[in-house]
């Protein structure tokens, strides 16, 4: 067990500190914030079968109860397995998807609130999508793609100078100016990516949202990705929400790290935290299941069990059947995100101090 | 090593096309003992499908084997007629794929796409063959098999579809499985429970696996040699841990260290990932001399003109002309 660091010892059973509370310690205000966002998916059968079979209505939660905030200048990434609701969130938070509940807080400003110019806010955020071969057009001359939100937001003046803009853009993603000149399909997926980079830059945001950048990618090219990523994120002062279901690669670039489970966040803490002390019992167990490439022979349970059905979540907490330390607290109450040491965990076992952490 | 269950020597896949012959596998040449799970380990495009695809003689026309030869226990099969080839296929080799969903029919019970294959290659009775079934799915880790025996594909979540192909692939206990890519479509946690089955089947059946991935992560964890290709050709090929832990190849040097690994601290954060700059050739495109020489930080001039081929380093054989002092 993880070694158990000072003073687990209060929080009576039921006295969970309030949901939503969002990060730990942190003193900037956050550039966005989350607070109890949820979204949900109708997946009815079609009306007349429901007439007919009598079928039910069926809610799919995608996403529920989610708060986090994200600080200017750093790096949160969102992680778990598919269908654990964190590219849900992402859309969310770009626009692509509506709320169902809860509120999303960019710069302050309430998004849903009346009055509020959405589109001017919106434009700070770009989005980077997962399949450079999907995301971009392949019609367009790449300098055509790299120009659309110069043209959308009217940020260049003269023809002159959105040519200007478009190279200077290229070259930062480490092509030539020259490539604006050819199609997506006579660049790798690596260099695509890259183009997708230089169009989600083109708009001059302050956030990124990065839905698995890399997943499609070689490692050799995703090493170029993120180095890439990492850098301009320093050069531009860039604001990431980045979300993988890797949890290395999510430890080389995250400066937080929010665990989630089957729609919710069940940990978040600073990434050197999580990754030396896990507290979660599903943080601990994506831990153990990544492989071991150094053949350390480093000690690892095995991993039981699959993700349920989300349109049938268990009660309790959604962890408990694959949980190795649920007790019958946990198949009936649902744990809240408890925030202590500096981190913030969903689980009865650790705020019971049953477990170490 | 024992005498080998599968040999292949000097494999060569072509494409011939309007603008001249692509060569997808270029001189391979590896084997495989029984029980023991061989990872053949590539990025995109390195012919590491193909080569298992040209064992299982199921390469796609206009891809055929121009030189080379196949042999499963000391017999050739890379020349068998179509029909022969087919029960080879099957009987002999099993093969596992990326998708569970394009490996079984939406349209027949798990039930009985088991006891077909079953009767197809062995000789046993309807009976045998549906207990043969059960007991394959309890060995797959199928829970409570004689109900799930009566369920379609669709009835079974990702990673139980993924068992149910592995049992299909088992059915008529062939001497070696090719895997391609079996965990990619899985999650983390699904992933590590079909590697653990992968292992205790190699090692309680004696099966030879040919386990084809891009993933090192899964190579570490499942196999006990590997092989490394680049551009068609193998680059360099040993025991697991000496190639992961002190890579001979530049590229596979460059492989590992751009792996991220999984660190705490900001230490982690701080160092930057080794990148290899530029990307694999395209097969139409593939520089003279060492395939990956325009990619090497430590090329010279023997590199740009003259071909490697596997010699001896320690307990492997690397392809780079840093070894190949003749």
């Amino acid at each position: 067990m993880a070694p158990a660091s000072a003073a687990p010892t209060a929080v009576p059973s039921g006295k969970a500190a309030p949901s939503g509370s969002t990060a730990p310690s942190g003193s900037t205000a956050p550039l966005l914030r989350l607070t109890d966002v949820g979204r949900d998916f109708d997946v009815s059968r079609p009306w007349l079968n429901r007439v007919l079979e009598g079928a039910p209505r069926a809610l799919l939660r995608a996403v529920d109860g989610v708060s986090f905030g994200v600080r200017t200048g750093e790096t949160l990434a969102l992680v778990g397995e598919s269908g654990c609701g964190k590219s849900t969130v992402a859309r969310l938070i770009v626009g692509l998807h509506a709320l169902s509940r809860g509120r999303i807080e960019f710069d302050g400003v309430d998004l849903a609130a009346p009055g509020v110019d959405v589109p001017r806010l919106r434009r700070r955020m770009q989005m980077i999508f997962q399949d450079p071969y999907a995301s971009l057009n392949p019609r367009w001359h790449v300098r055509d793609i790299v120009a659309e939100p110069i043209r959308a937001l009217g940020l260049a003046r003269s023809p002159a100078e959105e040519r200007e803009r478009v190279g200077e853009l290229l070259r930062q993603v480490r092509l030539a100016p020259e490539d604006g000149e050819k199609y997506p399909h006579e660049f790798s997926g690596g260099q695509r990516q890259r183009i997708s980079i230089a169009r989600a830059l083109s708009g001059n945001p302050e956030f990124l949202v990065c839905d698995e950048p890399t997943s499609a990618l070689d490692v050799s090219v995703q090493a170029q990705i993120l180095n890439l990523m990492g850098e301009l994120q320093q050069r531009l002062g860039l604001t990431y929400l980045f979300i993988s279901h890797n949890l290395a690669v999510v430890s080389h670039v995250a400066d937080r790290v929010g665990v989630m489970y089957l729609g919710r966040v069940v940990e978040l803490a600073d990434s050197a935290r999580l990754f030396a002390v896990p507290r979660h019992p599903y943080t601990r167990m994506l831990m153990d299941a990544v492989p071991d490439l150094e053949m350390s022979g480093r000690p690892r349970t095995p991993v039981a069990g699959e993700v349920p059905n989300p349109l049938a979540p268990p009660a309790g907490c959604a962890f408990h059947p694959r949980c190795p330390h649920a007790n019958d607290r946990c198949r009936a109450e649902r744990p809240q995100l408890v925030v202590r040491d500096g981190g913030a965990v969903a689980c009865h076992a650790v705020a019971e101090g049953r477990l170490g952490g | 090593m024992a005498s080998p269950l599968l040999e292949v020597r000097g494999l060569r896949v072509e494409f011939p096309t309007r603008r001249g012959t692509l060569v997808a596998v270029d001189g391979v040449s590896f084997a495989i003992a029984p029980g023991e799970i061989l990872g053949v380990v590539g990025e995109s495009g390195a012919g590491k499908s193909l080569t298992g695809m040209a064992i299982i003689g199921l390469l796609e026309p206009p891809g055929r084997i121009a030189a080379g030869e196949i042999r499963l226990e000391g017999e050739r099969i890379d020349d068998l007629p179509h029909d022969r080839m087919r029960r080879v296929r099957g009987r002999r080799i099993g093969a596992i794929f990326q998708d569970p969903l394009t490996s079984l029919n939406p349209l027949y019970t798990i039930g009985r796409q088991l006891t077909e294959t079953i009767l197809t290659h062995l000789d046993v009775g309807r009976d045998e063959a549906h207990a043969r079934a059960l007991r394959l799915l309890a060995e797959v880790g199928i829970p409570a098999p004689e109900a799930r025996i009566g369920h379609y594909p669709h009835q079974f979540s990702g990673g139980m579809r993924q068992r149910v192909v592995i049992a299909l692939a088992l059915c008529a206990e062939p001497r070696l499985v090719i895997a391609d890519e079996p965990t990619t479509a899985l999650d983390v946690s699904i992933q590590a429970q079909i590697i653990a089955l992968l292992r205790r089947l190699a090692r309680e059946r004696g099966t030879a696996v040919m386990l084809i991935t891009h993933d090192m992560g899964v190579i570490a964890e499942t196999a006990d040699r590997v092989a490394v290709m680049y551009a068609g050709r193998l680059a360099e090929i040993g025991p697991v841990r000496g190639v992961l832990q002190a890579p001979r190849h530049p590229y596979t040097e460059g492989l590992m260290g751009s792996i991220p690994k999984l660190a705490a601290g900001a230490a982690a954060r701080a160092t930057a990932l080794v990148q290899i700059e530029g990307a694999m050739p395209r097969l139409n495109a593939i520089p003279a001399g060492c395939a990956f020489n325009p990619r090497c930080p430590k090329r010279f001039e023997r590199c740009l003109a003259e071909r490697p081929e596997p010699v001896p380093v320690g307990e492997a054989l690397v392809a780079c002309w840093l070894y190949g002092a003749r």
